[in-house]
Formats: structure tokens, C-alpha cells, sequence
């Protein structure tokens, strides 16, 4: 699915590491977080099955912008994070 | 070698230099090459495009579009290597690069990252108080100007270009790169200009 910029996304609130060995790229503290796509940043072979020497297919990546609060009690009001996230990690935000 | 000086890449490299030769995916001439590459980048590197970004609109804007593209004109090689994002601080954005996964760094144009950039503290703190980090460094930004944590977990690598200094106009490249030093370009210092006039900024 393709994500515009502006778009509001929510990072799955997802985690393979309890199924099994993995490799992931995208942090624990952002799942199930909601943020906003920045831009594209183009597309990648997925590190998740490169990691593991599997065919690796390309996924489109983005840069998503999250606001401090919504991450941290302590965030402060204004300041950001933008993380670049796999688009198998995102999903529309509800 | 006492076992203290045999690291466990040193012991990997000799183990696949052979295997790629005799595979033809790298010939000990190229693996040379790309070390001593990879030796010759440092801030310095970084803080010449920066000075550069301050004096010449066109080459900002450039770098800002491509980072890639625009370094490789500079003549540093960047074939095999993650693409160059560039990240502009403006008065009211600044922005800290941090990689809390591992240690995602722009080598190509700012050489090895420091050792701290590695540590577990300065990831974990980066991104939940970002504010209180920078200003072990004495770092202390406007009320007004916002922080953005750069997160580098994929497959970009992210150079901050710094606010160029107030009262540095007409300066030289030269004079303006040796403000600028390798925290600046992560994020966690800002580029001070020296001298007497500082006491009264």
C-alpha cells in the first residue's frame, strides 16, 4: 500500500521476536505508535529476509514523523522523532 | 599475536579475503582500496561540504535534494554504499541523528563514528529526552526551536547540515569549515564561531 506524505500511519503493533529469531528494523518503542509520513525515501531489500540470506524483495520505505508525547509521558510538547520505517510495518491510522 | 591483539574481524577478514578472490567478488586490490577509503573520510570531509553548503545556495540545494549524488561530484566514492541523506537545522528545527538499533553512521563523509554514538545510553536517551542529552555538551537550544530525533534504522545514513554561525559572513571556506566539527554534524553540538566577540553573543 502506498502512504502519501501526510498521510497519518500506525506502526503494527506487532512482534515477531516472541514467534522466533528475527531480525526487525523498526524499534519496540514505536509499535502500535500513530505518526505521519514525511516522505518516501525509495525502496529496499527487506532486511529482514537479508538478514537471514532468503530472497529479499524490495519494500518501499518511509520516513514517519512521531510527536515526543505521543512516544514518551515525558515528551515535550513540539519535538519530534522520524524513524524510517518498511511499508509492511505500516498500516492506515484508525 | 598475543590473543589480546587478534579481534574477531581481523579473524573474519582473513577468512573471507580468499573466498572472494577465488569467487571473484573482490580482488585484494579492491579490498585495499576500500580500506584505505574508508580510512581517508573523517569530519574534516564533512565539515568541507558544510562550508560549502553555507557559501554556494546552488550546492546547498543540491545536497539537500541528493546527498549522494552531490558528495560523489565532490569526488568521494559512494558505489556500494547507503545513499546520503542531508538534514538542514534551521532556527526553528534542529535536528539529532542517533541509531538506536545499532550504529548506522555516515562514514563515507564523516568517517568512523565516535565511540559514544555506539553506547547504549546515548541511544536510549536520544530519542526520550533529547534536550537533556545535548546539554552534557553544553548544547542548549531556544525555546523555540523544535528538536527532530533522527532514528536511523533503515538503509539511509543521515548527515545534519548545521545553522551557519552569526557574524561569519565573508569568510572564507576555508575559515568556515574549521568551525564546524563532528558533533555538529550529529546533532549534539552546534558550530560556535571563536573569539573575543563570543563573550558578548
Amino acid at each position: 500500500m502506498i502512504h502519501a506524505p501526510g498521510a497519518m500511519v500506525r506502526v503494527k503493533d506487532d512482534w515477531p521476536e516472541t514467534r522466533g529469531p528475527c531480525h526487525i528494523r523498526t524499534p519496540h518503542y514505536l509499535r502500535g505508535r500513530t505518526g505521519r509520513v514525511v516522505r518516501a525515501l525509495g525502496a529496499f531489500p527487506n532486511p529482514e529476509d537479508l538478514a537471514f540470506a532468503r530472497p529479499a524483495p524490495r519494500r518501499a520505505l518511509y520516513h514517519v514523523l512521531f510527536p515526543q508525547p505521543a512516544l514518551w509521558p515525558d515528551g515535550r510538547p513540539g519535538d519530534e522523532v522520524m524513524v524510517e520505517i518498511f511499508e509492511h510495518w505500516l498500516e492506515p491510522a484508525p | 599475536m598475543s590473543d589480546l591483539l587478534r579481534t574477531d574481524g581481523a579473524v573474519l577478514l582473513a577468512a573471507l579475503r580468499p573466498i572472494l578472490a577465488a569467487k571473484g567478488l573482490a580482488s585484494a586490490a579492491e579490498i585495499e582500496a576500500r580500506l584505505l577509503e574508508t580510512e581517508r573520510a573523517s569530519p574534516a570531509r564533512g565539515a568541507a561540504i558544510v562550508a560549502r553548503a553555507w557559501t554556494d545556495p546552488a550546492f546547498r540545494a543540491r545536497l539537500l535534494a541528493d546527498g549522494t549524488a552531490t558528495v560523489e561530484s565532490l569526488g568521494i566514492p559512494m558505489r556500494g554504499l547507503p545513499p546520503l541523506g542531508v538534514l538542514e537545522n534551521t532556527p526553528e528545527l534542529h535536528h539529532l541523528v542517533v541509531c538506536t538499533l545499532c550504529s548506522c553512521y555516515p562514514r563515507a563523509v564523516l568517517g568512523y563514528p565516535p565511540l559514544w554514538y555506539k553506547s547504549a545510553g546515548y541511544r536510549a536517551r536520544a530519542v526520550r529526552d533529547p534536550r537533556g542529552l545535548i546539554a552534557e555538551w553544553g548544547t542548549v537550544l531556544p525555546e523555540t526551536t523544535r528538536i527532530r530525533v533522527v532514528d536511523s534504522t533503515a538503509d539511509y545514513r543521515w548527515m545534519v547540515l548545521p545553522l551557519r554561525p552569526q557574524g561569519t559572513e565573508g569568510w572564507s571556506e576555508a575559515e568556515l569549515a574549521a568551525l564546524v566539527h563532528e558533533g555538529d554534524m550529529i546533532g549534539v553540538t552546534v558550530p560556535r564561531r571563536k573569539g573575543p566577540a563570543d563573550a558578548h553573543a
